[in-house]
């Protein structure tokens, strides 16, 4: 097992990190910037290395810094969360030349699933269904591209090769815009991420977010552990979160986690990774690869008994996967409400110092938060402050678990969006279950 | 206080049964303890680090001198000489002029030099050579 562990991230997910590296006996390095001194991992760490100031360029983004962290504190491996350098492939290619283990996937297959194309290509060939759509890079000649556009069908949406996540995009809803949103989305793309390459989707008016959790070893084993639904979202960012997907059958949830666990094993993936689709009409198109922990992991956690972070830690250990797929059985329902420090209606960032955090308690109820009476939240980073997760026998229980359980919580010195949590919740489509992608903007009026 | 006396000390109470040791050296104190206090309490007593020969040590900015501080803008090791040999760049007493440098920080094999921002008289020197330094942390005192 691994000796020591550079946790290279902050906030609730470097806490989550820590836990399942003290529990595995493996020592922690606490790495943070100068406004992350108080955090609640920092105080519980081993070790910690300041490595800048506030603004995340200058230390969660920083990578010699990180690096030279580990350098002198003779750290082994480097988790890196979700987020920040997390899928940054020039990033764990310098950790692993650097003589640490990364954990997570190798810096090929980042950067194989970070080009957005690329992994479109690799799934294709893996016999993932895909969105249609260009197949490839949009061409520079106008004309090409709206003969691709008449053949898709609109409306069509334009991607950033290189973005994700719901940033460099841009729906086109008719012939007329085509190539003005084109170039629109060339020049953001080419300012933002550095790479002016866009593709085409077919835009699905109404679909939801169905994602996929696969975690492989070095052995050549890969497992998936179900589904989530991330359909609730407000600007491209998940709001809400559950698994298992309301409405997905047994059996096609058994055959795409069983083609996503395939998939892992032609790429020769390794760690946990997630696959992400659009589901509409009962069908599913593959979106993109998330090659990392991802912030909703607990819901899947809940529902399998799996500690995927653990297991991650094992297997940059080298170990092998301590189940097999028969071995992992579905139970229950889990929902995720993410807690930021906004305010509740205008979304406005609520930095500052918490003079009360009473989280949430009893059976099924589990917070995932750094967050201490007296802690402040610093105006650098997002504004997520925990996850309140649930776990109930069946979608009813935990619909009314979870409700109880935001009745119980209180934040009091930032605003915070438990109200909308609490809305939401009562919403009559969110307690029928299965809202599509573009249902809380519409319902918020945005 | 020197970081070396400060692990032996940990080492100590690890191999020992004591609890708590606390030791004194003119105006430098060290209190190390064994058994963590109340963890959610802990955060508000900000230097006690909840975790087993936790070490609260009086802040280096309680006993430098005062003056212009020169604070480690990265991490890793510091060396105040360019060779183990070597004479130090700079020792206390010596005229600092802007651009001299202080001393190297070394990280992944390469070897950076610190440089004076302001010109006067080194005071003190606030860190270990041959040990870890983080962002931000003292080095010198320039006045």
């Amino acid at each position: 097992m691994l000796e020591k562990v550079l946790i290279a991230n902050r906030g609730e997910i470097a806490l989550r990190i820590q836990r399942a590296c003290h529990e595995l006996g493996i020592k922690t390095v606490a790495v943070h910037s100068t406004a992350d001194a108080t955090l609640k991992h920092v105080l519980m760490a081993e070790e910690t290395v300041c490595i800048g100031p506030g603004p995340s360029a200058d230390s969660y983004l920083n990578m010699p810094a990180i690096i030279a962290a580990a350098e002198v504190t003779d750290a082994v491996a480097i988790h890196p969360g979700y987020g920040f350098l997390s899928e940054n492939a020039d990033f764990a290619e310098r950790v692993t030349s650097s003589g640490y283990t990364f954990i997570g996937p190798s810096a090929e297959l980042i950067r194989t699933m970070g080009d957005k194309i690329s992994a479109i290509h690799a799934m294709k060939a893996a016999g993932v269904p895909c969105v249609p759509g260009s197949d490839g890079p949009l061409p520079d000649d106008p004309d090409e591209c709206l003969q691709i556009g008449r053949e898709v069908g609109y409306p069509v949406i334009i991607k950033a090769a290189a973005g994700g996540g719901g940033r460099g995009m841009r729906v086109v809803h008719n012939e007329a815009s085509l190539v003005n949103s084109i170039n629109l989305t060339r020049s953001e793309a080419g300012s933002i991420f550095g790479n002016d390459t866009v593709y085409m989707e077919k835009f699905l008016v109404r679909p939801r977010h169905i994602e996929f959790q696969v975690i492989a070893d070095t052995h050549g084993n890969a497992v998936h552990l179900f589904e989530r639904d991330c359909s609730m979202q407000r600007r491209h960012q998940k709001v809400i979160e559950e698994a298992p997907a309301p409405g997905i059958s047994e059996e096609q949830r058994m055959h795409m986690g069983e083609r996503c666990a395939q998939a892992c094993r032609d790429l020769g993936y390794v760690n946990a990774g997630t696959f992400e689709f659009l589901f509409e009409d009962g069908e599913f198109y593959f979106i993109e690869m998330n090659t990392r922990l991802q912030v909703e992991h607990p819901v899947t956690e809940m529902i399998t008994g799996i500690d995927i972070v653990k297991e991650q830690l094992r297997i940059a250990a080298g170990e092998p996967l301590s189940f097999k797929q028969e071995d992992i059985t579905l139970r229950g329902h889990a929902i995720e409400c993410r807690i930021n420090a906004e305010h509740p209606k205008t979304f406005m960032p609520s930095p500052g110092r918490v003079n009360t955090w009473h989280p949430a308690g009893g059976p099924g109820v589990r917070v995932d938060s750094h967050l201490y009476s007296g802690y402040t939240v610093p105006p650098y980073y997002d504004s997520m402050i925990g996850k309140l997760i649930v776990w109930g026998e069946n979608r009813d229980a935990a619909i009314a678990r979870m409700t109880n359980a935001l009745n119980e919580m209180v934040v009091d010195g930032i605003e915070t969006n438990i109200l909308l949590h609490r809305e939401i919740l009562q919403h009559a489509a969110f307690k029928a279950g299965g809202t599509n992608i573009h249902y809380l903007e519409k319902r918020l009026g945005l | 206080m020197d970081i070396r006396k400060v692990k032996k000390l940990i080492e100590l109470l690890e191999e020992s049964g004591i609890a708590e040791i606390e030791i004194k050296e003119g105006e430098e104190a060290v209190r190390i303890s064994r058994y963590p206090n109340h963890i959610p309490a802990a955060p508000v007593q900000m230097a006690a680090a909840p975790s087993p020969a936790a070490v609260t040590a009086e802040t280096p900015e309680a006993t430098a001198p005062s003056g212009h501080k020169v604070l480690s803008p990265m991490v890793g090791t510091f060396y105040r000489s360019p060779s183990p040999e070597a004479e130090p760049f700079v020792k206390v007493g010596d005229k600092i002029n802007v651009g001299d440098t202080l001393c190297i920080i070394e990280a992944m094999k390469m070897m950076n030099q610190i440089e004076a921002e302001v010109s006067g008289t080194l005071l003190s020197v606030e860190s270990e050579s041959g040990e870890p330094v983080e962002f931000g942390q003292m080095l010198f005192v320039i006045g």
